[in-house]
């Protein structure tokens, strides 16, 4: 798992990965209980085929447009940029889509395929509760069954999003087993699908998973690089010198980066949680500090001790509080065309109350850290250099996690 | 020969079916598991499958998440459970152990140390349950390097065109999934058990085992009639997490239920 010197980033073509059985280099795959195996190989074909099928991609892209409201914005943030006197930052405006995050795009995505399989029950894990809300709209709209599970932890920690939920049809069942958090959320998401795999589709919110969800995930949710890779040249007339978005499993971060891969004057830092700070211990960062492991069906950095037993991660942001991260960041680091950095919780909160307090956004816990990060970098950078930010989703429902944290009752 | 392949020779010469106790290693403390193997053995048991504790198991139903949970109170290690072995194979040389267990352990362990190791103390043979075919050639190569032969799973939802890719590096022999669903679902379809059974017999000379969903000595007897090997879980595990701090009640109870199984199969 070497780092591999011999890809040229500009020449390279970034869509031939994964191969044909998931692999992302030595990453991905498909580490499945056979039980799983045949619900499995139906999805890998149905996507397969719808993949490229007009039609399809026709209803996707309507419901992005109509339903989601893309494209985005692509916000240029003037008076942060000053204060922090560097870097232009411009902020990708996935916070504006509908239900307030990234997360709907792949949701759409997924729905419409379990819609095309004749599956009437739909599935998902959720941390921050954005990819349960997400899955939940969709599932209304089309009229499907939805059952969301979430760690104990993150139902507390996320109360709006679980009574957004409910609101919406969906039944949020409650997770008590491990960490009571995202990881533990998928295990039991996964039992309930090899139980009930005639009828189920299992939404996964994230590019993990076994194949095909880190690819499939991934190109449903790189519409946020294609349209920001435009939007950036329209307005500074040129393209940007960075990319920054944070990483819970990488769903949004890949989204953004992919679209910019080949530009090998982009430099991309993916961001993940410090927590309490990575010499702790608490956090959720594998890719700044674990090594490679297998959990959820796919070969990726995972937090482990040294018997194999993936440790409990911390992170504030429940959004991001997940051991593992997807394959294809997993590769992205072994052969050095993203960065991969961590910012803690103060750090995230600092920039919450930023970016809220100077530009008028208030900003999820999750993106957050990216902007954190964005913090860091931009006065590094000369004011006619530029930043690309996903703002990958709203604050709203982090607004008891934060007041509880600064001692206030709401 | 090896230790498996010997058993079910001896097994079919005597018209028998094996009998297959699962348990997880280290539950509800690893001082027991020694003592219950044996104490297994003596009840009638054949073959023990020891399962290695892991924090997520994603294929496990409530009964074996709460004794991965219990016996990681413990600490206890995929290292451990090699030792637990070695320390069974001083009083008993010929009962096959399958390990049990998910990937990541035995990732972190390293392929080839684990095979060694385990080969040196006289497991038989290991079933990584997150593990099919497609992703198994660098650990099958570790595993026969030493002689320890991989166990794959089938299952009901299995097509045809699989079942001669995963007979194909089975070893030992096949375990047959029961039932859709996590360990300690609800009961089986015997009659439906019998025909996939059939079927994948078509495939292979290597005996073919079923587990999940066996509860008493009525479906074991059932099951026994159909297959070559009847493996028991969640029933055994669940006598444990009746029985937490009483290891003679746990004793008792699991050596109950595995001779009246055994009863029950052999009168079949
Ligand atoms: C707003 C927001 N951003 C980011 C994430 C992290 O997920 P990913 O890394 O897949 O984008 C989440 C997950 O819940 C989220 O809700």
């Amino acid at each position: 798992m070497s780092k591999n010197n011999e890809i040229d980033f500009s020449s390279f073509d970034w869509n031939s990965m994964p191969d044909e059985h998931g692999h992302f280099g030595p990453y991905g795959g498909c580490f499945a209980a056979e039980t799983l195996m045949e619900a499995i190989e139906n999805l890998r074909d149905a996507y397969a085929t719808l993949k490229d099928n007009d039609a399809f991609q026709a209803e996707y892209d309507k419901d992005l447009k109509y339903y989601v409201g893309r494209p985005s914005p692509l916000y240029h943030a003037e008076r942060w940029s000053k204060e922090l006197g560097g870097a232009q930052i411009y902020l990708k405006r996935e916070d504006l889509n509908h239900t307030g995050a990234h997360k709907i795009n792949n949701t759409i995505g997924q729905a419409l395929l379990a819609k095309h399989m004749g599956k009437p029950r739909i599935i998902a894990e959720t941390g921050a509760g954005q990819h349960g809300v997400a899955t939940a709209t969709i599932a209304a709209r089309l009229g499907l069954e939805c059952v969301v599970y979430m760690g104990e932890v993150d139902v507390a920690r996320q109360a709006p999003n679980v009574y957004r939920m409910k609101l919406l049809g969906a039944e949020v069942r409650p997770v008590s087993s491990g960490s009571k958090t995202l990881k533990d959320a998928l295990n039991e998401a996964m039992r309930d699908w090899v139980t009930n795999i005639d009828d189920t589709f299992y939404c996964i919110g994230t590019v993990a998973g076994p194949h095909p969800y880190p690819a499939m995930v991934r190109d449903f949710q790189a519409i946020i690089g294609r349209e920001a890779r435009q939007q950036i040249q329209e307005q500074a007339g040129r393209l940007p010198d960075a990319l920054i978005a944070c990483i819970g499993g990488g769903s949004n971060a890949i989204g953004l980066f992919h679209e910019f891969l080949n530009d090998s004057e982009v430099a991309m830092y993916g961001v993940e949680a410090a927590g309490h700070g990575l010499e702790t211990g608490e956090h959720a960062a594998p890719l700044c500090t674990a090594k490679p492991g297998v959990l959820h069906g796919n070969r990726m950095y995972l937090m482990a001790d040294d018997d194999g037993q993936v440790v409990e991660p911390h992170s504030i942001s429940a959004g991001l509080d997940y051991p593992g991260v997807g394959p294809e960041h997993s590769w992205l680091k072994d052969v050095g065309r993203v960065n991969y950095v961590a910012v803690t919780d103060d750090e995230a909160m600092t920039a919450f109350h930023a970016l809220t307090r100077i530009e008028g956004i208030i900003p999820a816990l999750e993106s957050s850290h990216a902007l954190a990060y964005t913090m860091k970098l931009a006065p590094t950078l000369s004011v006619e250099q530029s930043i690309i930010v996903n703002l990958s989703g709203r604050g709203d429902k982090d607004i008891n996690t934060i007041a509880a944290r600064e001692g206030i009752t709401l | 020969m090896s230790r498996l392949a010997s058993c079910f020779e001896r097994l079919k010469a005597a018209d028998k079916t094996a009998l297959i106790p699962y348990i997880t290693a280290g539950d509800s403390n690893p001082s027991i598991t020694v003592p219950l193997m044996h104490r297994m053995v003596e009840a009638g048991a054949d073959i023990i499958e020891l399962g290695i504790p892991f924090s997520d198991p994603m294929a496990d139903g409530p009964t074996i998440q709460l004794a991965c949970e219990r016996a990681l109170v413990h600490h206890t290690s995929l290292r451990d459970v090699i030792k637990m072995t070695a320390e069974f194979r001083q009083h008993d040389q010929t009962t096959p152990i399958v390990f049990m267990g998910y990937l990541n352990p035995v990732e972190a362990m390293g392929y080839n140390e684990f095979a060694q190791e385990a080969a040196k103390v006289g497991v038989d043979a290991l079933l990584a349950v997150d593990m099919p075919p497609e992703e198994s050639q660098a650990l099958v190569a570790a595993l026969q390097e030493q002689s320890i032969d991989p166990i794959f799973l089938l299952s009901p939802t299995t097509q045809d065109d699989r079942i001669k890719k995963i007979t194909a590096v089975g070893k030992g022999f096949l375990y047959y999934v029961s039932l859709k669903g996590v360990t300690g679902s609800n009961v089986l379809d015997v009659a439906d058990v019998e025909a996939q059974v059939n079927n994948i017999k078509h495939y292979t000379q290597l005996p073919v085992g079923v587990g999940f969903g066996i509860k008493n000595a009525e479906t074991a007897a059932a099951v026994a009639s159909v297959s070559d090997a009847v493996i028991v879980g969640s029933a055994i595990v669940k006598i444990i997490e009746n029985n937490i701090d009483d290891a003679d009640t746990i004793m008792n109870e699991i050596a109950d239920l595995l001779s009246g199984m055994r009863t029950a199969m052999d009168e079949k």
